[in-house]
């Protein structure tokens, strides 16, 4: 058994994400309340997107500073189709935006093909500018600023003690913990392993053989399906879905949610996703009670949230997950040696010079 | 007829403004090979700072050059000690560090100035100059605006070209090894080309603040808007960022007014993605990479 | 053994004697008049009420005060015995005017501060967010800080009542003024929008006032999106106004955005009359925001004189006015950092309604009872110059405005009598011929 667990990655992976849903699962049903099941969707939503990003940015090198402007591809998708027929089912709902915005990735991926480094990220940034101005001025058809109301997913009949933000909680940590599945999959794949070649040199990568353009644009499509995902669930979760949700902030705090995780890394991810789902949470409680002026009190988050960013970068420059990886090593390191020199035989004498 | 002149007077002079945040951002591009994001706050906060000490009752221009002043040390404290650490690293963490210099920025300053949108005045009337019975579509204060931006490129020029002081600092980003082996204090050169950028960006906060007014994030667009235009320009290349940001500045206001001023941003993304399509590069950045 | 088996049955009895004693004195029954936790958010000693506010923003320029004065005049009350004996504590929100964040801090009022009930939610884009979210929780939503007349929609949502004038009443009111004032005139508009209830509401009333005057309307409205980069966009609304030639401009616009079409219009040398819906024409918040910004030898009075406006409370520079005392007496007492203008006047105002409705829900309330007590409030006292509306078939606050106009020196002066009408197109503007009411001598609303 171990040595097939050891040979079969998907196995492995499957075994852990099943466990992992199931305590997920229980924990939702049994322990959370309202509030925390709240959040906790939360987080999955944001580390969904955060997976994909970090797929693109991390392991195939492509700075990306609009995938807020993806998401909201997905989030739209998802409205629109809801406001022409309110009773169409959740499912069909996320694959629709998975597909619209797997197709904007690709055309972006295209688009950006030919751009490295800062120049992707302006145009990307410029991406995540525009692009929300659209629904803002069609606004007949997008609702404009002031937005589409999304309803509340319910469950089904024969589910009825579950309650509308359980059975939603479920459905984020489900469509987390199988993106994520897939995700670890593919990190180890040959695939992966083509987007990091790419990433780490990209004239040797061509030389191997790889075809790097369309290595490139398909890591922009995968990073698009997990933003579009995340989009689509976004919208069920804050109810509405308006171009004031999409903003400049969001891309930037992705971002951000993916260095500080550790770039690449999947558990980073969710570590980070965690962070800006509840930093707010935290510091919220405190600048009301702490009786501040309301400037003061409204902008501490905000302030904590900054000061948290560049202490993480300075303090861990290749992320938590680096640097909780870089210490494991260092304790593991520090173990070995002194194994070794308890163990090892007098040395002998040097031979003579 | 008129509709076009008065879309062309409003694009060259918004461009200029967003020239002189595309040019500081290419300053530091060639001197630390980091993009900063937080340039736009870095002239918020430095605006905030001009508009206390005008409150206090001092005059305009002192006030004016007060905000000059704090860009340039705001800029050289935050390289000094922010940004020194994270040169030698992978870029991304440039970028993060200087986004969280930006949400900081933009957290503070309400706090210290209050959550209140304010105005802040400008030194020339804003009313459209009419001579007789002609209306000009510009204004006095227009004029001064394209006339500062003007003025400081050209001195900024003056340094890099004909001061030791600005080859020094040219000498430090071309090459730190060498320039550090010939006796330039490289670190102290990166330091100052992060005050004079946030010296350009200072000048650009109040210039826009009198329309624009003044509030946290009141230049985030205009950072966008310059970093377009340097990308059109190419990152390299301060006369290409001046043209790429007034290029910008044009298209922006003919899409606003013939098309709806919601889809300006879109005007500028699409003109972005048709430059890059050409040249990936920007326009005026040469020297081929090496292609398999 | 018998005498030990009835011992031990009178121990039995004894204890379920003392035991149901002790229970019934511990249960404390409603006959003697306690006070209990008789709904979430309620305990025996406080009431907690929440809101989401655009405390920072493109809308805070003004609203930002409204909570603050609120919760000044529930110090008030508090200090003076609360009602029945509880303290009323008012968590209040930022959402920066953005509709998302007002959906997340409104799931945390309700979710994690668990507010009895949403008190003076700001915005109508905003609120349209989460309002359905609120009445799905049976959650009451009172005297939501907005006039869409979508507040109005007692079978979708019975728990949501508005307060002040709805933007369709005012907008009739504004237009009759026109129509009076401005005969033969070209008439353009300026609001939020496109595809925002404010906007769209106030456009409709007018609109459909000015179809019986004689004035040319312009077809195509200009509109401004509330964010801080829509301010930018102003000046070419403006512009394109001018350029059809608009001598009236009737504006649905939050006071930056006010403020913004002042300047954009007097630096473009245009000027036409500025006809401001009462929640974007405060003086003071408009010459806050235009001080500084140099327009020539423009100095902000010069911008703001000549608006004409309307307003549903005594006009916050009239100092004679009995409510106006009380409030800014308390303001001075419990909120001294604040200014004094119409944003705080609103707020305690509004705070006095909410008053008047907890005193009304009964000793222990409820949220249903609440609810029940504001639609058979049927309350006569209190700071409108008009009457509420409020009933079980209608949710709307105040049936009507008083016109008024401002001055260079930001005191506006009424114009007309106060006039009262209904959201229907085709209903009349009647003249409110009722007194004024006067405060309680203990500023606090009577039982």
């Amino acid at each position: 058994m171990r040595s097939l667990l050891r040979r079969s990655t998907l196995l492995r992976h499957g075994l852990f994400f099943l466990a992992l849903a199931a305590i997920l699962g229980a924990l939702t049903w049994f322990v959370f309340d309202p509030f925390t099941e709240y959040n906790v969707a939360g987080v999955a939503i944001y580390a969904i997107s955060a997976a994909g990003l970090t797929v693109l940015t991390g392991l195939n090198g492509q700075v990306s500073l609009g995938h807020g402007a993806l998401m909201m591809i997905g989030a739209y998708t998802t409205s629109v189709l809801l406001q022409w027929h309110p009773d169409l089912p959740l499912i069909l709902m996320l694959f629709a935006s998975i597909a619209t915005t797997g197709v904007a990735g690709a055309i972006i991926g295209i688009a950006g093909a030919r751009l490295r480094g800062p120049y992707l990220a302006g145009a990307t940034l410029s991406l995540a500018v525009a692009l929300p101005q659209v629904p803002t001025h069609f606004a007949s058809l997008f609702g404009g600023n002031q937005g589409i109301s999304v309803p509340t997913p319910v469950p089904p009949d024969a589910l009825a003690a579950v309650t509308p933000q359980q059975w939603f909680t479920w459905i984020c940590l489900a469509a987390a913990v199988i993106t994520f599945f897939l995700l670890a999959n593919l990190v180890r794949s040959a695939t992966g392993r083509r987007l990091q070649m790419v990433r780490d040199n990209e004239v040797a990568a061509r030389l191997a053989g790889v075809d790097v353009a369309r290595t490139q644009v398909l890591a922009f499509v995968i990073s698009a399906i997990c933003a579009g995902l995340a989009g689509s669930l976004f919208a069920y979760w804050i109810t509405l879905t308006s171009p004031t949700g999409f903003t400049l902030t969001l891309s930037l705090s992705l971002l951000t949610v993916v260095v500080i995780g550790g770039l690449g890394s999947l558990t980073g991810a969710v570590l980070g996703s965690f962070i800006i789902v509840y930093l707010p949470v935290w510091t919220g409680g405190f600048a009301s009670s702490a009786n501040l002026p309301s400037n003061v009190a409204n902008n501490v988050p905000l302030a904590i949230y900054g000061i948290v960013l560049i202490a993480a970068i300075l303090v861990f420059p290749r992320g938590i997950a680096g640097g909780v990886a870089s210490i494991s090593r260092a304790v593991a390191t520090t173990f070995r040696s002194r194994r070794q020199t308890s163990t090892l035989p007098a040395s002998p004498a040097p031979p003579a010079q | 007829m008129r509709l076009f002149t008065i879309y062309t007077v409003d694009g060259v002079v918004n461009g200029m403004v967003y020239a002189a945040v595309a040019l500081a951002l290419v300053m530091i591009w060639r001197a630390t090979r980091i993009v900063n994001y937080a340039q736009g706050a870095m002239a918020m906060f430095t605006t905030y700072i001009a508009l206390v000490v005008i409150q206090h009752g001092v005059w305009y221009w002192f006030a004016f050059v007060i905000a000059l002043a704090a860009g340039l040390v705001l800029g050289a404290l935050t390289e000094r000690v922010l940004v020194r650490p994270v040169e030698s690293r992978p870029p991304l963490n440039a970028v993060i560090l200087s986004l969280g210099v930006l949400i900081l920025l933009e957290a503070v300053a309400p706090m210290l100035f209050g959550g209140q949108t304010q105005s802040f005045p400008a030194p020339f009337s804003r009313i459209d100059i009419t001579t007789g019975s002609t209306q000009l579509y510009v204004s006095p204060f227009d004029l001064f605006s394209v006339g500062a931006v003007l003025v400081a490129m050209v001195l900024l020029f003056l340094v890099f070209q004909r001061t030791t002081l600005g080859l020094r600092m040219r000498a430090a980003a071309f090459n730190p090894e060498i320039s550090r082996i010939l006796g330039i204090r490289v670190g102290r050169m990166l330091t100052l080309g992060w005050g004079l950028a946030a010296l350009l960006g200072a000048l650009a906060g109040v210039l826009a603040a009198p329309a624009i007014f003044l509030y946290s994030n009141n230049m985030d667009e205009v950072l966008v808007f310059g970093f377009t235009g340097a990308i059109i320009g190419g990152l390299d290349s301060p006369i290409g960022a001046v043209i790429g940001a007034l290029g910008v500045g044009l298209v922006l206001s003919y899409v606003s007014g013939y098309i709806g001023s919601d889809l300006a941003p879109l005007g500028g993304l699409v003109m972005l993605i048709a430059v890059l399509m050409v040249r990936p590069q920007g326009l005026f950045t040469f020297g081929r990479q090496r292609q398999v | 053994m018998r005498s030990g088996f009835n011992r031990s049955r009178t121990r039995v009895l004894a204890t379920i004697g003392i035991a149901a004693a002790f229970l019934t004195a511990a249960c404390g029954s409603s006959s003697s008049g306690a006070n209990q936790a008789s709904a979430p958010g309620v305990t025996a000693t406080s009431v907690t009420i929440g809101s989401t506010q655009p405390l920072t923003g493109p809308a805070a320029a003004g609203y930002s005060e409204i909570a603050p004065a609120a919760n000044a005049y529930f110090k008030y009350v508090n200090a003076h015995g609360g009602v029945n004996h509880r303290t009323i504590n008012y968590t209040y929100l930022d959402d920066g005017y953005n509709p998302t964040n007002t959906a997340t801090q409104t799931k945390k009022l309700v979710l994690q501060d668990n507010v009895f009930a949403i008190f003076g939610a700001l915005g109508t884009p905003t609120h349209l967010a989460v309002v359905n979210y609120i009445n799905s929780e049976k959650i009451p939503d009172l005297f939501v800080a907005s006039g869409c007349n979508c507040w109005n929609d007692v079978s979708k949502y019975p728990e949501t009542f508005g307060w002040q004038p709805d933007y369709t009443i005012e907008g009739k009111i504004l237009g009759q003024y026109i129509n009076q004032n401005f005969a033969g005139k070209k008439v353009g508009f300026f609001a939020q929008g496109p595809n925002d209830e404010f906007g769209t509401d106030g456009i409709l009333g007018v609109t459909d006032e000015l179809q019986n005057g004689d004035v040319t309307l312009l077809p195509t409205p200009q509109y401004y999106t509330p964010t801080a980069a829509g301010a930018m966009a102003v000046g070419t609304a403006i512009a394109a106004l001018q350029a059809a030639g608009a001598q009236v401009i009737v504006s649905f616009s939050v006071p930056l955005f006010t403020a913004v079409a002042l300047a954009s219009a007097a630096g473009l040398n245009y000027h036409p009359t500025f006809v401001v819906s009462n929640v974007g024409s405060d003086p003071a918040t408009l010459t806050g925001i235009l001080t500084g910004g140099a327009l020539g030898t423009k100095l902000p009075g010069a911008l703001i004189d000549g608006i004409v406006t309307d307003s549903y409370l005594p006009l916050a520079s009239d100092s004679t006015n009995p409510w106006i005392s009380l409030f800014q007496g308390i303001k001075n007492t419990y909120a001294p950092s604040l200014p004094w203008d119409g944003n705080v006047l609103y707020g305690m105002a509004e705070a006095y309604t909410f008053v008047q409705a907890l005193k009304a829900a009964g000793q222990n309330p409820t949220r249903a009872s609440i609810v029940a007590a504001v639609q058979n409030g049927k309350w006569t006292d209190g700071p409108g110059l008009a009457p509420y509306g409020y009933s079980s078939s209608n949710h709307l606050g105040f049936l009507g405005v008083q016109m008024a106009i401002i001055g260079t020196d930001g005191a506006a002066t009424t114009a007309g009598p106060v006039q009262v009408t209904t959201d229907n197109a085709s209903s009349a503007i009647t003249t409110y011929t009722g007194t004024p009411s006067t405060p309680p001598t203990s500023g606090i609303p009577s039982d």
